[in-house]
């Protein structure tokens, strides 16, 4: 009895200090997704979250800056002004009327700062009927 | 050859239902015939799956355009090379694959035991022919690589068309590895339905012994082999291919291949519990169920695109057919295993927490743990907007806070693992195993910390490493000088020997070795550098040692792509050191693109180049160049834990002919009897 009672002890520390790791890198990392319409309805504390939000680049409004991109993500009829942040490059996938997932924070001038984008192709190669889809190219963010 | 090729298709599935039918028939009236027909329905199926798979890959050569799959994935100009792999690039061709690669091991298995272990065998067909009738429904009726190309007629029927040429393979793909990734992967993952076949057949034959593991061990190590090296190629592919500098994203495709693998690594030590001491029989059998159940849901997350990844296919149907699947999986195992769990009693139980048992029980728990992080990590969006509306992604902070520890954890247990003793180990032989090897760590650990390398995860990996290559290597050194001291042949022609005679055991230690190489190399990590900078020509980017300087580009029409390259000069400490050239490669079937990362590796540290496109700012092209510690030890580590993996499927050699030899030798140079009685000859799966 003493003896499963230690093993229950040994077993309960790993798994427990291993849920807690879990727990701080869940907070650290959880992403909300939400549609650009979603986005306009936030408030309060949900608006400091960490979010993805997907869309369709704009046609001709990729301006790129010294230290930044911006561009204009459209979706459901509504727009949202994107500036990105981030350090690596923009995937080649990147391109007017391409379909791209932004990820960051909303700043307080309504437009969403993103330090990571992918990007998938508008699939110029899956016209073909009964094709299946292709992996869709995108950029990594780093391990 | 379509027509002929989804003949086969419907046929086989014919075969797959009569093989099934007639298997349980035949386990029920036991009558000799009908275990006979069921299993050469179950050969015909096979021999029908390869016949379609053939001639699917005869279409691809023969440069058929008339056919869909054909059309979407292949061109006149792709090389041979690559259009083997076009079978596998999209959604339909894979499924085919996966059944093609199903039947290569269900074939060898039929064949391999047609008069071995009659009792067990019709239930282990059953169950394969029951997986296969899956998989081929899929290649039949929702999911056929045999459609022809049609286009909506003017009077609202469909006519048939063929194309001039095909829309080509995805740039991405178009690479080696892409040809022997995909194989070994599915291969694993495949293979695991073999033993998943053999545990619920022997469950519900409730087949006496532990002869099921016996028999599916060696099939246990091939799928988790080719598990192991798939899963590598695909990060090497992601290290070369997609130009970020990584090899590892805890993409969701990528997580997948690894959930299988974790309790796959779990059931291979624990089977150990159940052939030395007769425990662990109920966690064996659900080890291997859940083990085939992640290689569904692998297939599953890849095919269906339920959570997006780079490699997912594009969102489609297949995922109900998924789902029903694993549910019905789900339900036979629950119900095999409630109806017969008595047959699963424990014969034993734990004595105590020092010895080779609490050392597994340790492992498993931990693989465990750390597949349900990975696995709740992935299916995270998933469950979340189920349960709370909301789509919640977690990244790789979560993967990595959880995994490192366990990693680490793991590899703490590979080094004393296997020197513990069954039931309890004595505080003597603890001295005797670990003292060295302690101290060697720590020496290492000291020295690494004096040069200032201090970066907590990375130099306590660094200590285990060299802790379990310590007691590796000792477990050689005294078994090879106990050889040694008999037959008189240097040290590594013994320890040749003596891992011949116990190919499991060292072939283990080998696996061993090379998971404590790829573990430096995951720790070299986090050190890695990066820069990225506009370039004109004549200007240098300077990173550690290295200065690259950009010399010149040109542009080259290859036979299916046009190649951009830079031509950059490295030098190190300011001597010439070499040229690397970046590429970005232009594919005019698809109008796609995709990079060749140019890199330079030491077993020190890779320089590995990236061109990463134009700054439409400045109009000037931009390089990227990381400096990653390192990286070598890993793809070298995968390539011994493939070597050890081939040995410890070896037999072993035959030990009585050694006994008689080595007594010879010892009564002629009259060896004190402690020496010749030492345990080399410790026979079996220890």
């Amino acid at each position: 009895m003493q003896r499963q009672a230690k093993f229950g002890v040994g077993i309960s520390v790993i798994v427990v200090s291993l849920a807690f790791l879990a727990w701080l890198g869940y907070g650290e990392s959880k992403t909300y997704y939400h549609t650009i319409a979603e986005l306009q309805t936030l408030h309060g504390a949900s608006l400091s979250q960490r979010m993805r939000v997907g869309g369709t680049v704009e046609a001709g409004s990729i301006r790129r800056l010294s230290g930044r991109v911006d561009f204009v993500l459209q979706g459901e009829g509504r727009t949202l002004p994107v500036s990105y942040v981030g350090s690596e490059p923009l995937p080649d996938t990147f391109v007017d009327k391409s379909q791209a997932l932004v990820e960051g924070r909303p700043a307080p001038d309504g437009r969403f700062v993103a330090e990571h984008v992918q990007a998938k192709c508008a699939s110029k190669y899956e016209v073909a009927p009964g094709g299946g889809g292709a992996p869709a190219p995108s950029a990594q963010s780093s391990m | 050859m379509d027509v002929f090729g989804s003949f086969a298709l419907v046929l086989a599935f014919v075969c797959a239902v009569y093989s099934f039918v007639g298997g349980i028939a035949a386990i029920r009236t036991r009558h000799p015939l009908l275990i006979k027909s069921s299993r050469q329905a179950g050969i015909a199926t096979c021999s029908l799956i390869f016949l379609a798979t053939f001639s699917l890959e005869y279409l691809f050569f023969s440069d058929n355009f008339a056919n869909a799959y054909v059309v979407a994935h292949s061109n006149r100009d792709l090389s041979t090379f690559y259009k083997i792999a076009a079978l596998w690039s999209g959604q339909e061709g894979s499924l085919l694959f996966w059944s093609f690669l199903l039947s290569v091991y269900v074939l060898s298995v039929l064949i391999a035991y047609r008069h071995k272990n009659g009792e067990l065998m019709p239930y282990v067909g059953v169950v394969l022919s029951g997986v296969q009738i899956f998989f081929l429904t899929l290649n039949n009726f929702v999911a056929s690589p045999f459609k022809a190309l049609g286009v909506s007629g003017a009077n609202g029927a469909m006519d048939l068309v063929a194309r001039a040429d095909g829309n080509g393979l995805n740039p991405l793909l178009q690479y080696p590895e892409m040809v022997i990734h995909p194989p070994n992967l599915y291969s694993g993952y495949t293979g695991f339905t073999i033993p998943f076949a053999f545990a619920l057949g022997a469950l519900l034959a409730r087949y006496p012994g532990e002869k099921w593991i016996h028999l599916t061990r060696k099939w246990t190590m091939i799928a988790w082999g080719f598990q192991t090296v798939g899963i590598l190629l695909g990060a090497h592919w992601a290290y070369a291919v997609l130009g970020w500098g990584g090899y590892w994203a805890w993409d969701p495709v990528e997580n997948a291949s690894l959930l299988p693998w974790l309790t796959g690594t779990a059931f291979l030590h624990s089977v150990m519990m159940q052939e030395k001491r007769g425990m662990m029989k109920v966690w064996n059998v659900w080890l291997v169920f859940s083990t085939f159940l992640l290689c569904i849901l692998g297939t599953f997350l890849t095919r269906s695109g339920v959570v997006s990844s780079v490699h997912a296919f594009a969102s489609s149907n297949i995922g109900a057919w998924f789902v029903g699947f694993l549910a019905i999986i789900l339900l036979v195992c629950l119900a095999a295993y409630v109806k017969n769990r008595d047959y699963l009693k424990s014969e034993n139980q734990l004595d105590s927490m020092v010895s080779r048992e609490s050392s597994f029980l340790f492992n498993n728990l931990i693989l465990l743990v750390s597949c349900v992080a990975v696995l709740s990590g992935t299916l995270f969006p998933v469950f979340s907007e189920w349960f709370t509306g909301n789509r919640i992604s977690v990244g790789t902070p979560f993967f990595n806070k959880v995994n490192i520890p366990i990693g680490l954890l793991l590899l703490f247990l590979t080094g004393v693992g296997p020197l513990l003793a069954w039931r309890k180990t004595s505080l003597d032989s603890l001295k005797r195993n670990f003292g060295w090897p302690v101290v060697c760590g720590l020496v290492a650990g000291a020295v690494a910390f004096a040069f200032a390398f201090r970066e907590f995860y990375s130099l306590t990996c660094l200590i285990l490493c060299v802790f379990v290559t310590a007691t590796i290597s000792m477990e050689f050194y005294r078994g090879a000088k106990v050889m040694r001291a008999r037959s008189g042949a240097s040290y590594l022609a013994s320890a040749v020997d003596l891992t011949m005679r116990n190919t499991r055991r060292y072939g283990g230690y080998i696996v061993h070795m090379g998971m404590v190489l790829i573990f430096i190399g995951l720790a070299g990590a986090a050190f890695n550098r990066d820069i990225q900078k506009d370039m004109q020509l004549g200007s240098t980017i300077q990173i550690g040692p290295y200065t690259l300087l950009l010399q010149n580009f040109d542009s080259k029409p290859e036979k299916n792509y046009t190649a951009e390259r830079m031509i950059v000069e490295v030098m190190r400490n300011n001597k010439p050191l070499m040229m690397l050239y970046p590429e970005r490669r232009q594919f005019p079937a698809n109008q796609a693109s995709g990079t060749m990362v140019a890199i330079y590796s030491t077993l020190k540290e890779d320089l590995y180049v990236v061109y990463a496109g134009q700054s439409p700012e400045t109009q000037l092209p931009v390089m990227h160049v990381y400096l990653n510690p390192l990286v070598k030890c890993i793809w070298f580590g995968g390539v011994v834990v493939a070597l050890g993996t081939l040995v410890a499927l070896l037999p072993n050699r035959r030990a009585v002919l050694v006994l008689a030899g080595a007594s010879e030798v010892a009564a002629a140079k009259s060896l004190p009897v402690a020496l010749s009685s030492a345990p080399t000859l410790r026979e079996g799966h220890d």
